[in-house]
């Protein structure tokens, strides 16, 4: 098993914020390129702040732990601010993820902009930040299958 | 209750050791004194390996690994016979250490065939046989899957090859020494072992090659091992081996009753109470030491996580828990599909378990899948899809 950091261990054993939310106002569903787990947020909006944020996860301890911590990050923020976030701060946060492990804290972020396009879209919004942030961050692994 | 990543040294292994680190440090080609007391732990351990699978002593080549055996075995017998031809069979389901060495082969002018396996994990003797030419030289399929258990059909397969056919070569490295192992009654020509999967020490493996099979070595040098694996003797490790294969011989039917009936009923718990669980390989025909499955809807890594801290050691085959990021290809050679292989996970027991052991598994298993399936979206969807 890698070795992770007390961060990842600490989300990962108590995860904050998992489930779904019934009426979410948007939902982002990403599966992995890489090994084929998959992610899914739902946000609930009010007043332009992520009022609330849930998410189900089928993945690595990381994959977890990722989850986890993208959920209190965007707590509360307006989208714009929750558009800030990416998968390097994830890692960062979490006080690193071994190298093997990035590409599942690039599954995090995009699920979570997916759930905010996703809104914008229904509410025919447009958000400053959501089309340049929206591609994934380049993965450092090929996808093999 | 991951024996098979490090079974525990066995007290008395580590005793017939000891000397050989002490007082009798000899180097056992010397032709003084010295040498004498290793010249003999040598040729006593060469003894105690051939009986445990039934060939002659001086068919044993101690080597420092089962991959070294495996690699020595594929490449020195494949290059030994180049000019009668250069194709070899593995299986689909073989360790790296074979397939690598098999590409390797490929670098150097040979074809490969790869013999599939059903879905127990089982090669299908009569598919591997339909791949053999008259320029097949050497077929290597493992005696037992060190992943799922699941033991070979090999005497099926030796009974159906030409005579002075193909060399057939077995990884037993999962089996030698868990399982009887008759280098005759198997019908194979060479078979590789390792210490360290019986209870004797890491860096303690051997090769076994039927008199009169050519092979060459791997490594250039002298006369050790009878030209064929050149290089100062590891005594300590090789009179631990020797041990080791003795007392494995010795114990064998009494520890695969115990072991069989200790993963009996691991295997009846978690089928029984964790529901969307399967049995990876064969349900009959495996290790007695190997509980393997696979649960649906969560991932391996998560899993053993979760296991772990409550103090349960297994393994995965997921893609999520290699390195390389992808699933075993075992599974995968089973076709057992990616998102299946995700809920990988392995138990091999040793002689350290018990009862206890595996009650304690029953109990906590359930829960952590649990744990894991109510964060799942897959898990969800699926409830979402039976409600309609
Ligand atoms: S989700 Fe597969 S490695 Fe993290």
């Amino acid at each position: 098993m890698p070795v992770y950091s007390e961060k990842v261990m600490q989300h990962f054993m108590n995860p904050h914020n998992v489930g779904e939310i019934e009426d979410a106002d948007g939902v982002g569903e990403i599966g992995n390129p890489v090994c084929g787990d998959m992610m899914t947020f739902y946000i609930k909006v009010k007043d332009n702040r992520i009022e609330d944020v849930k998410y189900k996860t089928f993945g690595c301890g990381a994959a977890i732990a990722v989850s986890s911590m993208v959920s209190d990050l965007v707590k509360g923020k307006t989208l714009e601010e929750a558009l800030t976030v990416t998968p390097s701060m994830v890692a960062k946060e979490l006080e690193g993820l071994p190298k093997n492990k990035l590409h599942c804290s690039n599954l995090g972020a995009q699920a979570l902009h997916k759930a905010i396009k996703n809104y914008a879209i229904k509410n025919k919004i447009d958000i400053p930040g959501l089309t340049d942030k929206e591609e994934p961050e380049e993965d450092e692994h090929a996808c093999e299958t | 209750m991951d024996n098979v990543a490090a079974a525990p040294l066995l007290p008395e292994v580590r005793e017939a050791m000891l000397p050989y680190l002490g007082q009798i440090f000899g180097n056992p080609q010397s032709l003084h004194n010295w040498g004498d007391g290793a010249r003999e732990a040598l040729e006593g351990a060469r003894e105690q390996v051939a009986a445990l699978i039934g060939g002659a002593s001086e068919e044993i080549v101690f080597t420092s690994s089962g991959t070294e055996a495996n690699n020595m075995a594929v490449k020195g017998i494949a290059r030994a016979r180049s000019e009668k031809g250069k194709h070899i069979i593995v299986s689909a389901i073989e360790h790296f250490s074979v397939f690598n060495s098999a590409r390797t082969m490929q670098r150097e002018g040979f074809e490969i065939s790869l013999a599939p396996v059903d879905s127990t994990g089982t090669v299908i003797p009569a598919e591997l046989l339909k791949l053999v030419r008259p320029d097949t030289v050497l077929i290597s399929v493992m005696h037992a899957s060190g992943e799922v258990g699941t033991i070979q059909p090999l005497a099926e397969i030796a009974a159906g090859l030409p005579k002075d056919g193909p060399v057939l070569h077995t990884d037993a490295v999962a089996s030698a020494g868990n399982i009887p192992v008759d280098v005759k009654k198997l019908g194979v020509q060479a078979l590789s072992m390792a210490g360290n999967q019986f209870n004797g020490p890491r860096g303690s493996a051997a090769l076994w090659i039927k008199r009169g099979v050519r092979i060459l070595p791997l490594l250039d040098g002298g006369i050790q091992e009878g030209g064929r694996r050149p290089g100062t003797e590891d005594v300590p490790a090789i009179a631990g081996l020797g041990k080791a294969a003795e007392i494995a011989k010795r114990d064998l039917e009494v520890r695969m009753e115990r072991l069989s009936g200790l993963r009996d009923m691991l295997i009846e718990g978690v089928l029984g109470e964790v529901e969307h669980s399967v049995l990876t390989g064969h349900p009959v025909n495996r290790l007695p030491g190997y509980a393997s499955f696979c649960l649906r809807f969560i991932e391996g890594e998560a899993i053993l996580m979760l296991l772990n801290s409550h103090g349960i050691a297994a393994a995965s085959g997921s893609a999520c828990t290699s390195r390389a990021l992808k699933a075993s290809h075992v599974l995968l050679a089973m076709g057992i599909n990616h998102e299946l292989a995700q809920g990988s996970v392995l138990f091999t027991l040793g002689p350290n378990n018990d009862a206890e052991d595996v009650k304690y598994v029953l109990e906590n298993l359930p829960k952590v899948v649990d744990r894991l399936r109510q964060m799942s979206p897959l898990y969800s969807k699926y409830l979402k899809e039976q409600k309609g």
